[in-house]
C-alpha cells in the first residue's frame, strides 16, 4: 500500500493532470488560456461551500464536484463569448486578466472567507475519486479526437478559415472548447479543496495558471497523453530533485528550453513528415 | 431553366482597389459553368464572396431563390455551397480520411457537449458514418493512396483531389472549384474533366475557375470571362473563344 505521503503526492498529481486537461481542451482548438486557476478557484469555492457550509441538506460529494465544475464551465462560456472573437496574444492577455479578476473577487468576498480563506472543508477527496475522475476524462478526451467535435477543434487549430468554409461554426465550437476546459478546471478545484481542507485566493494565483499551461507546453497537445506526461514530469520531478533546493525552478526553465529545441511540439508529439 | 446561384451587382473593394466591379451573373442548376480571366481578374475574390469568406461591399447573393447576403461561411455550407481552395488548405494534423470527414461535419448527428457526456461510446456509430461518406468521396475523386496518410506526404495534385473530396463530403448542390487542374499533366486533367462530369451527373452544379483552356472548353456548358473585376463576356465555350473583347483582355495581359 501507499504511505500517506505517497498517497498525497498521487492525489496532487491527479489534480494536476486534470488541470493539464483543462488547458489541453482549449489548446486543441487553438485557444491559449493563462487563466485556468480562476476556473479552478470557482470550482473549489463552489463545491466546498456546498459540502461544508450549505446546511439545508447534505450535498453528496460527487454532486458538489459536478456543480463546482458546472459553475466554472458556465463562467467559462460567459467569459469566452467575447474572448474567442479576439486572437493570439490578446486572448492570452484577456484570460490572464480573467484569472486575476477572479482572485481579487474572492479576496473581497467575505461570505466565503475573503482574503483569510475558507477553512474546515470536509476531507472527502480520496485517491479513488481522483483516479476515477482522471480516467474518465482521459478516456473521454481520447475518444473525443475521433468525433466530429474533436476534429472540428483540430481543424480550427490548424486553419480557421478552411474550418468555417467546411461548415464548422467557429463561435459555437470555440465556446465548447473553452467551456469544456473551464469545467474540467472546476472539477480539479473541487478535488483540490476537499484535499487541502483550507483554501484561500492566493492558492489560485497566476503561478497556478502558468503551471497548468506549462504541463501542456512541456507534454504536448496532440492527444491527452501529452498533458498527462507534462503533469507527471512537473509534479514528480521536484520530489526527485530536492537536492537542487532553490535551483529547482531554474531546472524547469532549462528543461523547457531543451524541449523547445528538441521537441517543439512537446514530449508527446508528431514527427511531421517533410513535403515530398 | 432555373438559376441556382444569382449574383446581383456584386462589388468588392479592398481599400481603394475595386476587385469586383458590379458583377451580375447566374448559374443554372445542373450545369458546369466556368469562370475564366487573366491573373488578378478577381475570380478567387468572387469565390470568397459566394462562400461568405468576405462580405461584398455592395450587391446581393441569391441561392435557390433566397437572398443569403451576409450569412456566415458555415451557414452557406449548410445552404448547399462548398468549395476548394486555389492555395491548398488541408489540415496537416489530420489524416487524408479525417480531412474529408471534416467536410461531412454538417451531415453528421450533432454531438453537443451534453449528449456527449451521455455517451462518448455512441461516437462509434457517428465515426462509421463519417468514414463511409469520406471513403465514398475519395473513391469518387479517384484518390488511390491510403486514407491514413497525411496530406503533406502527398503530391500537390493528390492534395487538390482530397480538397475536392472534402468539399463534396458536405453534399453540396453547388461545388466551387478554384483551379483544380493547376499542376496537372494532360492525362491527369482529362481524368479530372471526367470526374467533374461525373459530379455533375450526380445532380450537382459545378462552377469552375480554371486557366487550363482545354479542360474549360471540353466540359463547360457556359463560360463567363472576368477581366479587371468586370464580366466582359458570357456564353457558350465557342462563342466566348471567338469574342474579340476576350481575345483583347488576354492579349493585353501578356
Ligand atoms: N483580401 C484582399 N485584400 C486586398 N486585395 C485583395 C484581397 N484579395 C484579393 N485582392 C486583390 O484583388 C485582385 C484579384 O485577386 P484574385 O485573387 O481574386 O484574382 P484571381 O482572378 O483569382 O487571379 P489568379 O488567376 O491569379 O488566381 C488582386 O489584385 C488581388 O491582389
Ligand atoms: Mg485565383
Amino acid at each position: 500500500m501507499l504511505s500517506s505521503y505517497q498517497e498525497s503526492i498521487a492525489i496532487f498529481l491527479g489534480v494536476n493532470v486534470l488541470m493539464a486537461f483543462s488547458v489541453y481542451v482549449p489548446t486543441s482548438a487553438g485557444l491559449i488560456s493563462l487563466g485556468q486557476a480562476g476556473f479552478m478557484a470557482i470550482g473549489a469555492y463552489a463545491s466546498a461551500y456546498l459540502t461544508s457550509r450549505f446546511t439545508a441538506f447534505d450535498v453528496p460529494f460527487g454532486l458538489a464536484l459536478f456543480l463546482g465544475g458546472a459553475a466554472a464551465g458556465i463562467v467559462g462560456v460567459l467569459v469566452a463569448a467575447p474572448a474567442v472573437r479576439i486572437r493570439g496574444i490578446y486572448l492570452i492577455i484577456a484570460t490572464l486578466g480573467f484569472g486575476e479578476i477572479v482572485r481579487v473577487l474572492f479576496v473581497n468576498f467575505e461570505p466565503l472567507g475573503g482574503a483569510s480563506g475558507l477553512s474546515g472543508i470536509q476531507p472527502l477527496t480520496t485517491l479513488s475519486w481522483v483516479v476515477a475522475i482522471c480516467l474518465f476524462f482521459f478516456v473521454f478526451l481520447w475518444r473525443l479526437r475521433s468525433t466530429p467535435l474533436g476534429r472540428a477543434f483540430v481543424a480550427i487549430h490548424e486553419d480557421e478559415t478552411a474550418a468555417e468554409a467546411m461548415g464548422i461554426n467557429l463561435f459555437r465550437t470555440k465556446l465548447m472548447a473553452f467551456g469544456g476546459g473551464a469545467f474540467i478546471a472546476g472539477i480539479a478545484g473541487g478535488l483540490y479543496a476537499h484535499f487541502a481542507l483550507f483554501i484561500d485566493p492566493s492558492q489560485f494565483g497566476f503561478s497556478k495558471s502558468a503551471e497548468a499551461f506549462l504541463f501542456v507546453i512541456l507534454g504536448g497537445s496532440v492527444n491527452p497523453l501529452g498533458p498527462v506526461a507534462g503533469a507527471i514530469v512537473v509534479t514528480l520531478l521536484p520530489e526527485f530533485l530536492r537536492f537542487l533546493q532553490d535551483w529547482r525552478m531554474s531546472f524547469f526553465a532549462v528543461l523547457l528550453i531543451a524541449c523547445a529545441v528538441w521537441r517543439p511540439g512537446g514530449l508527446i508529439s508528431y514527427r511531421r513528415a517533410a513535403h515530398p | 431553366m432555373t438559376a441556382l446561384l444569382e449574383l446581383r451587382s456584386v462589388t468588392q473593394r479592398f481599400g481603394g482597389f475595386t476587385a469586383l466591379d458590379d458583377v451580375s451573373c447566374s448559374i443554372e442548376a445542373g450545369s458546369i459553368s466556368s469562370l475564366i480571366g487573366p491573373n488578378g481578374a478577381g475570380k478567387t475574390t468572387l469565390f470568397n464572396v459566394i462562400s461568405g469568406l468576405v462580405m461584398p461591399s455592395a450587391g446581393s447573393l441569391g441561392f435557390n431563390g433566397t437572398d443569403y447576403t451576409g450569412r456566415r461561411p458555415d451557414e452557406i455550407v449548410r445552404l448547399g455551397i462548398a468549395r476548394n481552395f486555389q492555395q491548398v488548405r488541408l489540415f496537416p494534423a489530420l489524416s487524408v480520411i479525417e480531412n474529408v470527414m471534416v467536410g461531412a461535419h454538417l451531415r453528421l448527428p450533432r454531438t453537443g457537449l451534453l449528449d456527449f457526456m451521455g455517451g462518448p461510446f455512441n461516437a462509434d456509430r457517428v465515426d462509421r458514418l463519417a468514414r463511409s461518406i469520406a471513403t465514398e468521396m475519395l473513391d469518387l475523386v479517384e484518390f488511390k493512396s491510403a486514407g491514413d496518410t497525411h496530406p503533406q506526404q502527398l503530391t500537390l495534385v493528390d492534395q487538390r483531389r482530397i480538397e475536392i473530396a472534402r468539399a463534396l463530403a458536405s453534399d453540396p448542390r453547388l461545388l466551387l472549384l478554384d483551379e483544380p487542374a493547376a499542376g496537372m499533366n494532360p492525362s491527369e486533367s482529362n481524368q479530372l474533366g471526367a470526374i467533374i462530369r461525373k459530379i455533375r451527373d450526380l445532380g450537382r452544379t459545378v462552377l469552375l475557375v480554371e486557366h487550363n483552356m482545354r479542360l474549360v472548353m471540353a466540359i463547360s456548358d457556359h463560360v463567363s470571362v472576368l477581366s479587371a473585376g468586370k464580366v466582359i463576356a458570357t456564353g457558350t465555350p465557342s462563342s466566348v473563344q471567338a469574342d474579340p473583347a476576350v481575345i483583347a483582355a488576354y492579349l493585353g495581359n501578356v
